[in-house]
């Protein structure tokens, strides 16, 4: 029995677990703030945002088994909506709360159109084009500057309208029980509550008809089809959902930023998002919210290497920059050769070792 | 009644005439056989069948309408159910889930009713769950339900691929040889199933190579041979037919 299972069937247990992990998050950002620094609530800020978007790549990746190179494209796509029309640059300002639903919506639009030429591919073939729609993307951005100057291209786009309910504006800081609430704390919170509702839509689906029908198109699409799954709808459903999360993850990142340039959308960015849902363990959301943590957290704990490196020896022999990367592909490396699966795999393979198990009630039933 | 009928099904891979006008009809309630030398078109016909591949020429009529010829989930809704001669499982899912994936077709529930699970959904859900169950325990492998298809025994896996076939509730199930590397024992078993397969009313079309099943679980026999329809009626009848045995052992004494 896993432990899961045992807290499962402790409701004690679990309620306690429960409100000591949502203490701990609630406090979490004051906690970095008092024993690390205030950068490092930027750093839990910007975790929050990538466990938003490798969710969403989770889907078309993880779940449906569709290799997506190009996944930055959509974080692009929402992250340029909302600029655009949240900012001087045309003189628009709508509402944050508008503006947030209208980027999941027009990347779920984005997602199907760019989804709907690659339907025929598969593996490498689909991961090619998909990473060439992503350039063209970024491309498209940095050059729609003329003749009519609609992105502002290379510049990007400035002074963007921070997130705001009604007077209430994130980028100041409020006051609460006399306690100051920065605007990464503020960030951090309204992250919070929107990589949980990822977190829990991702749940959701998972466990549904739609996931079983995701997770047999990725498993075997001509038993899929023969099954009675109409692959090419439940294909284009996983890309205009995992779109639809790139999107919401850009309009939050314009909005946090306050500028975005095509810069922030290359192709590496893609393939980070891809490792973060890789290393932590495909298809498992625990895991990919995992390897998100450890992939934003741990370049920025290996910067630590550079005073240590004074420490230790009086003078710095290696810069830590080229250590951080150095260490940080090194662990790449190692996890991916000693767990293939991940560093969480996928529950259906730990059941497997529980199998003598027997099935939960409610069994007695006839055909 | 008439079930399937294929009307003149030619199918071409480049110069190879894999289908060469094949017309053959099922009636309801019977198990029809599918034989003939390796490469003589048989999977070929299934696939075509289902929608995996389109016919160059001819149509398929079930239950009194034209077939889409290739739309594969279409046929699976208007209800044909296969399964394939190389097991085709969803090897990460489990047993159980293998055959919950084969209720898709017969439930509704979508993203919104997924995230919001109102009451209409997990009544579904719960009906998935015990439907499936109950066809794990019908093909006799319930106690391998949460263990994953790829671990289960080469027999236990075509008999899953039996139950998720079932989950479609097709009227007619198209086998292609289940009883491929099955023991004598298993063989037997195997027949059990499938004369209580149609007992429940599901006519059954099977591709099969072992000789004795064929003889004596189908009630009539097709034999195929390089993609031409050489031979059809009665098991017995069929084994005397000398071009049918030419087919198999060559031209004999020629």
């Amino acid at each position: 029995m896993s432990r899961w299972e045992k807290l499962k069937r402790n409701p004690r247990a679990a309620w306690m677990a429960f409100i000591l992990i949502a203490v701990l998050l609630a406090i979490l950002p004051f906690l970095a703030d008092t024993l690390l620094s205030r950068s490092w609530v930027r750093i839990l800020d910007f975790a929050l945002l990538y466990i938003i978007l490798a969710l969403g790549l989770n889907i078309v990746v993880g779940f449906a088994g569709l290799l997506d190179l190009g996944y930055v494209a959509f974080f692009a796509v929402g992250a340029y909506l909302y600029a655009l029309l949240a900012s001087p640059h045309f003189g628009i300002h709508l509402p944050f709360w508008a503006l947030l639903p209208m980027g999941a919506g027009v990347t779920c639009i984005f997602g199907v159109l760019l989804g709907a030429p690659t339907l025929r591919l598969r593996g490498d073939y689909l991961a090619i084009v998909t990473l060439g729609f992503g350039e063209i993307i970024r491309i498209f951005l940095n050059n729609l500057n003329a003749p009519v100057n609609i992105t502002n291209g290379p510049q990007g786009v400035n002074k963007i309208d921070p997130a705001s309910f009604g007077g209430f504006s994130l980028n100041q800081t409020h006051q609460l029980f006399g306690i100051d609430f920065t605007s990464v704390h503020n960030y951090y919170y309204l992250f919070l509550s929107l990589g949980l509702l990822v977190v829990f839509i991702s749940m959701r689906l998972q466990d549904s008809r739609i996931g079983r029908a995701w997770v047999a198109v990725r498993e075997d699409e001509v038993a899929a089809k023969a099954m009675g799954i109409n692959t090419r709808n439940i294909k284009l459903l996983a890309f205009a959902m995992g779109a639809s999360f790139g999107g919401v993850g850009g309009g939050l990142f314009a909005g946090f930023q306050g500028f975005i340039s095509p810069e922030s959308f290359t192709l590496i960015e893609s393939i980070m998002i891809l490792c973060m849902v890789v290393l932590g363990g495909m298809g498992n959301i625990a895991g990919v919210v995992l390897g998100v943590v450890l992939l934003v957290v741990l370049p920025e704990a290996l910067r630590y290497i550079g005073p240590f490196e004074q420490a230790l020896f009086g003078h710095i022999i290696v810069d830590p920059a080229d250590l951080r990367m150095l260490i940080f592909g090194l662990a790449l490396i190692l996890v991916m050769l000693f767990r293939p699966a991940g560093l969480l795999p996928s529950t259906v393979r730990k059941r497997e070792f529980a199998g003598e198990e027997e099935m939960p009630a409610s069994n007695e039933v006839s055909t | 009644m008439t079930l399937l009928e294929a009307r003149q099904v030619t199918k071409r891979f480049g110069g190879l005439l894999a289908l060469d006008e094949v017309s053959l009809s099922l009636q309801n309630g019977e198990i029809y056989g599918l034989i003939g030398p390796n490469g003589a078109g048989k999977t070929t016909l299934f696939n075509v069948l289902t929608g995996l591949y389109s016919p160059d020429h001819g149509e398929f009529f079930f239950d009194g309408e034209k077939l889409p010829s290739t739309k594969p989930h279409a046929v699976a809704e208007r209800g044909i159910a296969r399964t394939f001669q190389n097991i085709r499982l969803f090897g990460n899912m489990s047993a159980l889930e293998n055959v919950m994936v084969g209720r898709h077709v017969r439930t509704r529930a979508g993203v919104i009713g997924a995230v919001l699970r109102d009451a209409r959904t997990r009544e579904e859900e719960d009906g998935i769950y015990s439907r499936a169950f109950a066809l794990l325990q019908y093909v006799g492998i319930a106690e391998y339900a949460n263990n994953l298809s790829s671990h289960l025994s080469y027999g236990d896996q075509r008999r899953l691929e039996i139950a998720r076939a079932l989950a479609t509730e097709p009227k007619l199930l198209a086998l292609d040889e289940p009883a491929a590397g099955m023991n004598a024992t298993e063989t037997a078993g195997l027949k059990k199933l499938l004369e209580i397969i149609r007992g429940d009313g599901v006519t059954i079309l099977l591709i099969e190579h072992d000789v004795k099943l064929v003889m004596g679980l189908c009630d009539r026999v097709a034999v195929l041979d390089y993609g031409r329809k050489i031979a059809e009626g009665a098991p017995q009848q069929v084994q005397r037919d000398p071009a049918v045995i030419e087919a198999y052992l060559g031209g004999v004494l020629a």
